[in-house]
């Protein structure tokens, strides 16, 4: 579904992705782990089109087209799907009234009819409540106000109405705290599905407890330097990324 | 249409509004002299009360002129205005005195079908009387007839004149005096046409009361004089719109609009302002310079301004409330956006007079392009206003890193007892929301629209429902292309 080779991207004229290469298929999931600053992030925003990264080399290919070719709207109409580490607020702009737009957009672009207010109305209180979101969150404007718990959980929201192929996981466990990471992690398991991958990208092993990966990639200034199976999160875990960044002559965080 | 049409009609741009109809006009000469004054006044066969109080504001302007008392505290800026180039009237020939269709002239009638505003009987808007003024003319008032079984009197001031000569008499200048202010003393001498309401006292008006004001020839500029008079116990619900043709040159338009509520009487003026705001460089766009206030003469009576301005070259129009009445209230809804070389200088005054007086500011300014947009309020309580309250919150979005906006908020206060709140908050359209929403499968200009109509909700939605989508739609057409 997802073939990377050799990508490079920068940020105001520096290099953060140095040549990845990862290739993700339908049913899969797999996790990036990596210090800060090491580009986990960047590799998210890049594969979703951020406008601030500029893509330097490389090429990715996603279902079949050229994903770099693509703006960001398109890759998401695609059925690409980034849940944000910091989700953005939209002061004024109802969450329903946002999210049937992008919905309807994505239908318009499958030849799809698009959904009116009452039907998308019932739409989103079922997954509201598949979730266990407070629907009277989405009546209020887009993540202003909300707390670290329920930006992530509209994350997932916006992700169940969505429904895309490919998932990319940006910190999802940032801030919340056992419970709620608990009750995430169920969302994120409960819509899963054969033909849909998942990309959790991510500095503690911990959502891994819960979110069981296929294959497991450590990424250390700006290069995947080690790749094997959930035993190297828990390696991870507990010796920490500086043995694995020496293995692979850096030093970690990015930096020396 | 025609070829030469449609080439005008894609120069625009986003104005869909800028075509001229091909219609025989008599005009004034350019020129304002007191012949000028005189001749406007035989042409509308005015009693000679109106003639000296044009005669009186006509020479209070000149002496104005003469002073260089021209308004320049406004935070705009245009080369000086000729006002010796331009005409002071301009109407359809022949004069049409209408009582049927048939005698409008096909040409006007498609004009305000496109504009879609239609007058003929079976395609009006449902529940909505309108007044169709036609550069410095009405050319027509429908639902007169129904709203007469009330007593309502709805009609073009012209007519006003005629047929009501003791109520235009006594409010015509009652709010705003022709010595009120520099545009106010012009628009006194030279007002040609506008509406005039009056709801007698118990009846709630069973339809929107409208008037388009329409700018059609060139070279001219429109003055137009607006009279509500709600009376003890009344309602109304009033609705204004406005467009003009595409031309390289700045016209002027200089309103006047008073607005009275006796005891328990309410009355809602609603803008949507339209008028052509020039091109992309700043050429060309009307000059919108415009005197509206309302008196909330009675006890509990309320006064609600709701405006959505989103053309001219330039605007600057402050409507506003005397809170005179015990418990009166005043409100001001705004939506103020300037896009390309758009000024906009636009607030309101609230004077409380009266005990216990409440007023509510909501104005929501955005930046665009080069624009410019700036939010001028007064809240002024006097000694005698005890327990008032005012609430005032001004929100300005940028769009764009070379557009401006300003807040310049003035409060006095001369009554210990009452509370004035002010908030206030400047926030960008940010490259992060657009990506937001792109990643949820918005288009970038999806994504714009959807942004501004939420920081306008508070705003738009008290506008009548068929309105509100046309308001939403007018956002969206005039910020096309502002976020790249």
């Amino acid at each position: 579904m997802l073939e990377i080779h050799d990508l490079h991207a920068s940020v105001n004229g520096v290099e953060i992705l140095k040549g990845i290469d990862l290739r993700v298929d339908a049913g899969e999931t797999h996790a990036i782990m990596g210090p800060n600053g090491s580009g986990k992030s960047t590799l998210a925003l890049v594969l979703a089109g951020h406008p601030a990264y500029e893509v330097t080399s490389g090429s990715v290919s996603f279902d079949g087209a050229d994903l770099l070719a693509l703006g960001p709207e398109e890759r998401a109409r695609r059925g690409l799907f980034l849940s944000f580490q910091h989700p953005i607020e939209i002061p004024g702009l109802r969450l329903d009234h946002f999210l049937r737009a992008g919905y309807n957009e994505v239908r318009k672009s499958r030849d799809e009819d698009e959904m009116d207010v009452l039907k998308f109305d019932r739409l989103i209180r079922a997954k509201a409540k598949d979730i266990r979101m407070d629907a009277a969150l989405t009546k209020r404007s887009v993540n202003e106000g909300f707390s670290g718990g329920e930006k992530k959980r509209n994350e997932l929201l916006q992700m169940a109405i969505l429904e895309p192929k490919l998932r990319i996981l940006d910190e999802v466990d940032s801030g919340l705290d056992v419970d709620a990471l608990r009750s995430v992690a169920d969302g994120i398991n409960a819509l899963a599905t054969p033909q849909s991958a998942t990309l959790i990208v991510t500095h503690y092993q911990r959502i891994l407890d819960y979110v069981v990966p296929d294959a497991v990639h450590i990424l250390i200034d700006g290069r995947i330097v080690r790749s094997g199976d959930k035993q190297l999160a828990a390696e991870i875990e507990s010796k920490g990324y500086e043995p694995v960044a020496e293995a692979a002559g850096l030093a970690p965080a990015g930096g020396s | 249409m025609t070829s030469k049409e449609t080439v005008r009609e894609l120069e625009t741009q986003g104005y869909k509004y800028g075509w001229v109809t091909d219609v025989e006009e008599e005009s004034a000469p350019p020129g304002l002299s007191e012949d000028i004054v005189r001749w406007i006044s035989a042409k509308k066969e005015e009693p000679e009360w109106l003639l000296e109080w044009r005669l009186r504001a006509f020479r209070h302007f000149m002496k104005l002129l003469e002073d260089k008392q021209n308004p320049t505290w406004a935070n705009v800026s245009h080369p000086p205005i000729d006002f010796q180039a331009m005409s002071y009237y301009a109407a359809p020939k022949p004069k049409l005195e209408l009582e049927s269709l048939d005698q409008v002239d096909a040409e006007i009638l498609r004009t305000y079908e496109k504009l879609g505003i239609p007058l003929e009987e079976q395609k009006r808007l449902a529940g909505v009387a309108v007044d169709a003024i036609f550069d410095s003319v009405s050319v027509m008032t429908t639902a007169k007839d129904t709203l007469a079984k009330q007593g309502i009197i709805f009609s073009s001031v012209s007519e006003a004149v005629k047929e009501h000569p003791e109520l235009v008499k006594k409010y015509l200048g009652s709010v705003v005096p022709y010595s009120d202010n520099f545009y106010a003393a012009l628009n006194s001498a030279v007002f040609s046409d506008g509406s005039f309401v009056y709801i007698p006292p118990g009846v709630r008006c069973p339809l929107e009361i409208s008037t388009y004001f329409r700018i059609n020839a060139e070279g001219s500029g429109q003055f137009e004089r607006t009279l509500i008079i709600a009376d003890k116990g009344s309602y109304v619900s009033y609705l204004e719109g406005c467009s003009a043709p595409m031309r390289d040159t700045n016209q002027l338009h200089a309103a006047v609009v008073e607005l009275i509520t006796m005891d328990d009487a309410e009355i809602k003026y609603a803008t949507i302002q339209n008028w052509y705001p020039g091109d992309a460089d700043g050429k060309g766009g009307i000059y919108n310079f415009v005197t509206k206030r309302g008196k909330c003469a009675g006890a509990n009576s309320k006064i609600s301004w709701t405006q959505v301005e989103t053309g001219s070259a330039i605007t600057w129009k402050y409507p506003s409330v005397l809170l005179q009445g015990d418990n009166s209230v005043g409100e001001f809804y705004s939506v103020a956006l300037v896009n390309g070389r758009q000024q906009a200088d636009t607030g309101t005054k609230m004077t409380h007079i009266g005990k216990n007086t409440s007023s509510t500011i909501i104005s929501k300014g955005i930046s665009a392009g080069h624009g410019n947009n700036t939010y001028r309020g007064l809240v002024k309580i006097l000694p005698k206003a005890t327990g008032a309250r005012n609430f005032t919150r001004c929100d300005s979005l940028l769009i764009g890193d070379q557009c401006g906006a300003h807040t310049v908020p003035y409060i006095e206060v001369e009554n210990p007892s009452s509370s004035v709140e002010h908030e206030a908050s400047t926030t960008k359209v940010s490259e992060e929301q657009v990506f937001y929403a792109q990643q949820r499968g918005l288009s970038a200009e999806a994504a714009q629209t959807l942004i501004i109509n939420g920081f306008v909700r508070d705003v738009v939605k008290r506008l009548p429902l068929e309105f509100a989508v046309e308001a939403n739609r007018l956002l969206e057409l005039n910020l096309e292309g502002a976020v790249g």
